[in-house]
């Protein structure tokens, strides 16, 4: 499991305006681990996770996986990197002009040129995957937000990919399904064999889910270790962190939104 | 009334200058957005290279730009057409004779009126609706999506609307100088006692076939500019729903601005230097 870095990442600054987002990331992803990325709302999660992909270029600091620097490649070299990449958009990002099954199977038009029957088997391969035999007809407007969820998941593992990056895969669902996700994030993991790569800020869900976990806090990683040594540290930033997770109960959910000043629904 | 109303209103000075700023800002906007449609027209043309797989992309949007289109395109060939026949006949009157009434909208209509207005009333409804799709799109991450996946947006989204709308462009514009032609005859024929015969000898008359060669050359021309400036108005969105409808609005006002502006352009080079020579 623990093998060398996949993805290093390093001092990684990113500011919008004068609003400063990353102010020095280092991070390192290693070969086959889930590494889970804890964090406010806000604290510029899925900032990060647009740079590891190459959708937002940094202002400072480097990205290298597999040892080239994503920033200085080429269009056709960072096509062909993510091609080996599937990401879970935290809104999901489904293609609302086609159905279910052309959104999954999309990749597999573009990259693999597969048609007819041999595109709806896989597609239908990747929705039972994701438990959602069946709905390859169906337009994203018809589904829930948890199933959005889950073609957006079978989308990103349509060419199975080396490396899975999910942008709150359970925010804004109900424990239930949040569950199910998590177990499928697991399952995929074990299935794909992948490296993946969890923005989160749900603990249950980064416990779970997570081999490896990172605490992001104020523009840097406060925190870095086992999903162990994340309960048992001493670590400030991580005990303030869970310590206002402490503060929403079951129950207590839906009472009060001015609770959610930290986004931990 | 606190200090900083009175600075902003000394800000934005008198209604003159501020009307004098607030056409710099557009002027400046105007040409970014030239500036960045021109870097996108480049990147569609690199595009081109793998046309054969777009080829399905290409006939959808040659049917939402083109067909699509038809019955706002009907409504107003016909009625330019017998406009211009009121007004030629109007204007004409007493000088000239009815033979060259004809003449008079046939040139009208093929030169100027058919290719233009079609444009601009295809590029009101093209180029907001495309730099809508594109402009929801980039706002709900499917643009990033696209690019996460390594199909570029440029040649699944951008390049199949540019070509379509060059090829459809000239072929409703066809269809619109019939119509329109048509339309000024049914008025010349019925309230302006013009037959048949003299209408259609004074069209032969001084038929030249570059006229028509000329504004579909020009009609080519604009449906580039609507695709190009409704892509670029699109991918350039931000800022949720309201930018949007920004993206919309900006994209019909840089593209009827660039249609009329290059009008100009097309007519000069066209009619005076190349054709002018013959
Ligand atoms: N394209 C952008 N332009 C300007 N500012 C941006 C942009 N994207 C993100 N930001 C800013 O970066 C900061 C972090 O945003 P980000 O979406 O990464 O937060 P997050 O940690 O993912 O939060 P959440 O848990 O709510 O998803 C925010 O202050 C946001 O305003
Ligand atoms: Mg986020």
């Amino acid at each position: 499991m623990a093998g060398q870095a996949l993805i290093d990442i390093r001092g990684l600054f990113k500011a919008f305006g004068d609003n400063e987002v990353l102010r020095g990331i280092d991070l390192a992803v290693r070969n086959g681990e889930t590494m889970v990325v804890l964090g406010p709302s806000g604290c510029g999660k899925s900032v990060l996770l647009k740079h590891i992909i190459g959708l937002m270029k940094p202002d400072g600091g480097s990205i290298v996986v597999e040892g080239r620097e994503i920033t200085r490649l080429a269009r056709g070299e960072l096509s062909n990197l993510r091609m080996r990449f599937g990401m879970v958009f935290q809104g999901a990002a489904l293609f609302d002009s086609m159905t279910v099954g052309a959104n999954v199977g999309l990749p597999l038009v573009e990259h693999h040129r597969t048609r007819g029957s041999e595109l709806d088997r896989l597609v239908e391969e990747k929705l039972e995957m994701v438990g959602l035999s069946g709905t390859a007809h169906l337009w994203p407007s018809e589904l829930s937000g948890g199933m959005k969820k889950r073609v957006a998941l079978a989308r990103a593992i349509a060419l199975d990919p080396d490396v899975i990056l999910y942008d709150e895969p359970t925010t804004g669902l109900d424990p239930v399904m949040a569950e199910q996700i998590n177990e499928l994030i697991r399952s995929t993991q074990k299935k794909l064999n992948a490296t993946s790569v969890v923005v989160t800020h749900d603990l249950h869900s980064a416990c779970f889910t997570g081999d490896r976990v990172a605490l992001m806090d104020d523009g840097r990683i406060a925190f870095e270790g086992t999903t162990d040594e994340l309960t048992t540290t001493e670590n400030e930033a991580v005990r303030t962190f869970i310590a206002r997770g402490r503060r929403r109960l079951p129950g207590e959910r839906e009472a009060d939104s001015s609770r959610d000043r930290f986004g931990l629904l | 009334m606190t200090s900083s109303s009175v600075t902003a209103r000394r800000n934005h000075g008198g209604f003159g200058t501020g009307l004098f700023r607030t056409l710099g800002g557009n002027a400046l906007e105007l040409v970014t957005e030239v500036g960045a449609a021109g870097l996108l027209l480049w990147r569609s043309s690199l595009a081109l290279r793998k046309f054969g797989r777009s080829v399905p992309l290409v006939v959808e949007q040659m049917r939402r730009i083109g067909v699509d289109s038809l019955p706002l395109v009907i409504i107003t060939a016909v009625f330019t057409g017998a406009v211009t026949a009121v007004q030629a006949a109007y204007q004409l009157k007493e000088f000239v004779p009815k033979i060259y009434l004809g003449v008079a909208i046939y040139k009208s209509v093929t030169i100027e009126l058919g290719p233009v207005l079609t444009a601009l009333v295809v590029g009101g409804r093209v180029s907001a609706s495309i730099a809508a799709e594109l402009g929801t799109m980039r706002v709900t991450e499917q643009i990033d999506a696209m690019d996460a996946m390594a199909i570029d947006p440029v040649r699944y989204l951008v390049m199949p609307r540019i070509v379509a709308a060059l090829i459809m462009l000239p072929i409703v514009t066809i269809f619109a100088d019939v119509l329109a032609i048509s339309g000024g005859f049914v008025v010349a024929n019925l309230s302006l006692d013009v037959s048949v015969k003299t209408f259609v000898e004074g069209m032969k008359l001084y038929f030249f076939p570059h006229d028509v060669l000329g504004g579909l050359l020009k009609a080519f021309v604009f449906g580039g500019i609507i695709a190009v400036m409704g892509c670029t108005a699109g991918l350039r969105t931000f800022g949720g729903a309201v930018g949007v409808g920004r993206a919309a609005t900006r994209a019909v006002v840089a593209s009827c601005v660039l249609i009329l502006i290059s009008d100009y352009v097309l007519a000069t080079l066209l009619f005076k230097v190349i054709f002018g020579e013959a």
